[in-house]
């Protein structure tokens, strides 16, 4: 027992070794603007994103579809206060130059959109998270929609530039040196997605799990439920604020209207499809998700001719037809998801584990 | 002064009779199987498409009662395909069920459509202008609230007078006991889709006379007003769905003439967590303690 | 079962020589344009201009050698996040260069993946100045929303409008950069501006047409996506709406003329293109692309199912050809001596002559202005206006 204690972060810092020097040698050899490098880019963002997410609706048991309104609010603060202040006249083109006069480095912004984020979760978070599941979630998707009203609204133009595009400020490629930007998500999502492991196994994390299983129960056990839950709000929400600025870093310019609802269903579906309650299942879903999306069944979209013969079905479209398909047999006959609750490292152990029971 | 007002009213009545028809399928689904549909928006789109390609085809009096029937099977099949598996599934299972069949049926219509706006076809009468006073409008914005109410009012005596919509109430009331007493639970939970799709499906036709554009997520937010509306007025309440509507269809047209057009959408939301949070039953619902 | 298998087998292996032999000599132009979406209609019409010139020109001559010219078209879907994913498909395509977008925060977004990859892009019919401003590989080949929004409020001072209502949807560039510089222009001409903006889906506009009503405007201009266009037409045509309706060159589309049909109202357009008897060009070109578009019915319904043709269509032409002199002026089909290329190239279009000023921006000075009539299903030209008209 105590070896294996030993071994384990070995192990494991062996395998995130790996897996970051295979995502180096990626775009080493395909270039950085390759599709292979992109999906490896936006899935690492997501997978942060879905993480995020994960640790509300899978751990703790909060139904919130609020995911893209705190990313609205991290990827704006990330942005706007990242463009160089020479091009700040050329962005802001109807506000003057806008009236935020700072420009952070952007590790600072990006913990600024995190923690801005973060605040909206406590401020919304007092109210709603009284109530429970389907009115939660109504509830949190309402605000969503209010706070990108908000953002866009042409009186808070000089600080969001209203309702239109941001751009100029550090990207991935800006910010690393050549052939190495897929590397920075994979390093912040990293950082993270190991913060939120550290946390679900701690004390809190058990909490969580506890308000998950039944809420009675763990307010019996001494649990305090309310102060529990807007904690689990606003942790997911300074990651998912996180995951919004990385989001803007890798699509170059930011825009309030990609933020809708739909968003959120495209990361609870990750979610899901990766299994409520693994945090191992929402990354590799992620990737999954982005590759499939954005690569791999992009060929469902072209016009095909084999000779004269035109294949039929195939154009424009069927890509997310097919896509939303799978979804939904994923949702109606593998419910439990790709790793149901449990880790990618637990699989191994389970059965060793479910041997120990039996002797003791 | 109310010559001003007028207009805004008349768009807000009419626009409110439409999210009415709406509102009652989610409120009528909802009082059952505590789930809220999210693919009833869709359901209302697809209705709307059904007319854009039917008529194409076949004259006016076939295609709409052909748009009322496809839009119904529509309705059904998708509780029967997405819904009816995960009965005895966690709540949250189920929403993402909703979630998922939503997505489906938006890309779905995309991909039939090619992305791209279909011009609705323009009925007899219903598109015709009149003038009121100082406003002018399609008649179809005063069918509207007038035919709402009377569809509402059927619909009403159904439910209290018919032995299925006594089943209703009953399955509302209590899912396991009504089951035991032998109704059959699926027969009336197909009937409430069936209903609230065939009303939905009435609701399209007037929506996109008045306004005649349909793409495939058109029906997202009319959906989500709907929703709200529903649980303004309580849901599971039918006369409160109704009374909902038409009060955020006005609010909301008084909103953007007031000049705050970027917010008339974020008012329905704030208004929906307003009440959820000081009075969750609604105007009308009735008092059950693990509702919220 | 096994023939069938054999037969697979046969057809994909004819097939990959097929490619193998293609892909020498073969410069790939990607084509960065909507074909879903809000602005689709228009997007499909810009793609017919250039697969046409591309049928007419499919071969190019680039440092002594025949290179064939294949399109590579994705639809960037209208929206400014998936137009990010549409440009990185293209770049790993290993497209030389790019055209498109129909659209201007479609090409804003774009443009910092093709300036991250080094590909230099044309842009169409993207009026919004930071498209070229705010990207270095993003030139463009129509005037800007500065010229056309004065163009259009010269024009409303003319028909004698004093107050204006603008209306323009939240987050599209495009439509709040041509809405600014109209307001800017009016009020330079000493008229009144009322703005507003709907929010993204909007189906009812009747509020916003109250609202330009009691404010007392008597020129409603709403530069916007044509699907929004149709809307705002029939429920103004609703609401017997007497004063005229204005907008930018996205509302010359037949969507807008199937909208107008029947109806009793006024709507004018700005547009890069007009048909002109004394351009022989021009009047080639049309005569041509109609003939192309009636022969093929998939053509016809990207058209809006007639054969009317739109400015965009025009453009794309000449973008395509533009781009083919980009490509023989540099020499090679590396997109780095592409860019290179590009500023001092010049080509004498059907739109007009074409040279690129310091940031990237045709210099063209003329708009045209046309009046839609539903009833005879076209667009009647009303006046040309240009840069040197304007500063009188």
């Amino acid at each position: 027992m105590k070896k294996q204690s030993v071994a384990k972060p070995i192990v494991s810092a062996l395998v995130v070794a790996l897996i970051f020097v295979l995502a180096w040698l990626a775009e080493k050899t395909n270039g950085s603007s390759s599709m292979l490098v992109t999906v490896l880019k936006k899935g690492a963002v997501y997978a942060l994103i879905a993480v995020s997410m994960n640790l509300l609706n899978g751990f703790t048991g909060l139904f919130s579809l609020g995911q893209a309104g705190f990313m609205l609010v991290g990827a704006y603060t990330y942005a706007i206060f990242t463009i160089p202040l020479a091009k700040r006249v050329a962005v802001y083109q109807y506000y003057a130059g806008g009236c935020v006069g700072v420009e952070l480095n952007f590790v600072v912004a990006l913990i600024l959109a995190g923690v801005v984020a973060a605040l909206f979760a406590a401020l919304i978070g007092f109210p709603v998270l009284r109530l429970k599941s389907d009115y939660l979630a109504i509830a949190t998707l309402g605000f969503a929609e209010i706070i990108r009203a908000i953002v866009q609204w042409d009186s808070l133009g000089p600080v969001t530039n209203g309702s239109n595009l941001l751009k100029t400020y550090p990207t991935f490629n800006s910010i690393m040196p050549k052939d190495m930007s897929v590397l920075f998500p994979f390093i912040v999502a990293g950082v993270c997605i190991a913060l939120i492991l550290l946390l679900i196994n701690s004390t809190y994390g058990r909490a969580f799990k506890a308000i998950r299983d039944d809420e009675i129960a763990a307010e019996a056990m001494g649990v305090n439920l309310f102060h529990h839950k807007q904690m689990a709000f606003v942790i997911s929400s300074f990651f998912a604020g996180v995951g919004g600025a990385l989001l803007a870093m890798y699509q170059g310019s930011l825009q309030a209207n990609a933020f809708k609802s739909s968003m959120t269903y495209e990361i609870l579906l990750i979610v899901v499809i990766g299994g409520m309650g693994s945090v191992s299942g929402s990354v590799i879903a992620s990737f999954l998700f982005i590759a499939c999306s954005e690569w791999w069944l992009r060929f469902l979209d072209n016009t095909t001719f084999i000779g004269d013969f035109q294949i039929p079905l195939l154009g424009s479209g069927f890509r997310m037809v097919v896509f939303s398909v799978v979804i939904m047999v994923v949702v109606l006959f593998f419910r439990r998801g790709l790793m149901g609750d449990r880790e990618l490292w637990e699989l191994r152990c389970a059965p060793r584990r479910a041997n120990k029971g039996v002797k003791a | 002064m109310f010559d001003k007002i007028l207009p805004y009213l008349l768009a807000g009545v009419s626009v409110g009779g439409q999210y009415a028809l709406i509102a009652v399928g989610y409120t009528m689904v909802y009082g059952i199987l505590r789930l809220i549909n999210f693919a009833h928006g869709d359901i209302f789109t697809a209705a709307g498409f059904f007319m854009v390609y039917l008529v194409a085809a076949m004259p006016l009096a076939v295609s709409v009662p052909l748009v009322i029937i496809l839009t119904v099977a529509l309705g059904f099949t998708v509780e029967r395909v997405a819904y009816k598996p995960l009965r005895s599934a966690p709540r949250m299972s189920i929403m993402i069920s909703a979630i998922g069949a939503s997505y489906l049926l938006q890309n779905l219509m995309w991909y039939v459509t090619g992305g791209l706006a279909k011009q609705y076809p323009v009925l007899p009468w219903l598109s015709d202008t009149v003038s009121l006073g100082a406003a002018s409008t399609k008649v179809v914005t005063l069918v509207t609230p007038v035919l709402t109410v009377a569809l509402v009012i059927g619909l009403v005596m159904l439910i209290k007078r018919t032995k299925i919509g006594m089943a209703m109430r009953a399955v509302s009331r209590d899912f396991e006991t009504s089951q035991l007493m032998g109704i059959k639970i699926n027969s009336v939970i197909s009937m409430t889709f069936i209903i609230g799709s065939a009303l939905a499906a009435v609701g399209s036709m007037l929506y996109f006379t008045n306004y005649s554009t349909v793409t495939p997520t058109v029906g997202a937010m009319p959906g989500l007003k709907a929703f709200v509306a529903a649980v303004f007025g309580g849901i599971g309440s039918i006369p409160g769905a109704v009374i909902g509507a038409f009060i955020i269809g006005i609010c909301e047209n008084l909103i953007k003439g007031a000049g705050y057009t970027a917010f008339s959408d974020a008012f329905t939301f704030a208004l929906l967590i307003a009440i959820l949070l000081f009075k969750p039953n609604g105007l009308f619902g009735e008092k059950l303690s693990e509702k919220v | 079962m096994k023939k069938v298998f054999a037969l697979v087998v046969a057809l994909v292996l004819v097939l990959s020589f097929t490619t193998v032999a293609m892909a020498e000599d073969t410069v790939k132009i990607g084509v960065f344009e909507p074909s879903s979406g809000d602005n689709g209609a228009g997007g499909r019409q810009e793609v017919l201009g250039i697969e046409y010139a591309n049928k007419l020109k499919p071969t190019v001559e680039i440092g002594g050698k025949t290179y064939n010219v294949e399109l590579v078209v994705v639809d960037n879907q209208s929206a400014s996040d998936k137009a990010v994913t549409a440009a990185q498909s293209l770049v790993s395509d290993g497209v030389s260069i790019v055209l498109g977008s129909y659209g201007s925060g479609v090409s804003m977004a774009g443009g910092d993946v093709f300036a991250a990859a080094g590909i230099p892009a044309i842009g169409i019919s993207c009026t919004n100045p930071n498209v070229t401003l705010l990207c270095d590989y993003y030139w463009r080949i129509c005037f800007l929303d500065p010229f056309q929004g004065s163009v259009m409020a010269n024009f409303a001072a003319e028909k004698g409008c004093k107050k204006a209502y603008v209306l323009t949807m939240l987050g599209e560039d495009y439509g709040n950069g041509l809405g600014y510089y109209f307001t800017d222009a009016f009020q330079k001409l000493g008229g009144e501006v009322v703005s507003e903006t709907f929010p993204e889906g909007t189906s009812d506009f009747s509020a916003y047409l109250n609202n330009a009503v009691k404010a007392g405007c008597d020129v409603i201009f709403a530069p916007s996506a044509t699907t929004y266009a149709s809307l705002i037409i029939d429920q103004a045509a609703a609401q017997n709406i007497s004063f005229p309706l204005m907008a930018g060159d996205t509302w010359e589309n037949s969507v807008i003329l199937d909208a107008a049909k029947g109806k009793n109202i006024d709507v004018y357009v700005s547009t890069f293109f007009a048909e002109d008897e004394s351009n022989a060009a021009a009047v080639e070109f049309v005569s041509g692309f109609k003939a192309w578009l009636n022969e093929n019915s998939d053509k016809l319904t990207n058209n809006g199912g007639n054969d009317i043709v739109a400015a965009v269509s025009v453009l794309g032409y000449d973008a395509y050809n533009v781009a083919l002199a980009a490509l023989e002026a540099a020499g090679s089909v590396d997109p780095a001596d592409i860019a290179a290329a590009l500023p001092s190239v010049t080509y004498n279009g059907i739109t007009g002559s074409i040279a690129f000023d310091e940031n990237g921006d045709a210099k063209k000075d003329m708009a045209y202005i046309k009046k839609a009539d539903g009833d005879a299903g076209a667009f009647v030209f009303e006046k040309t206006q240009s840069v040197a008209e304007l500063e009188k």
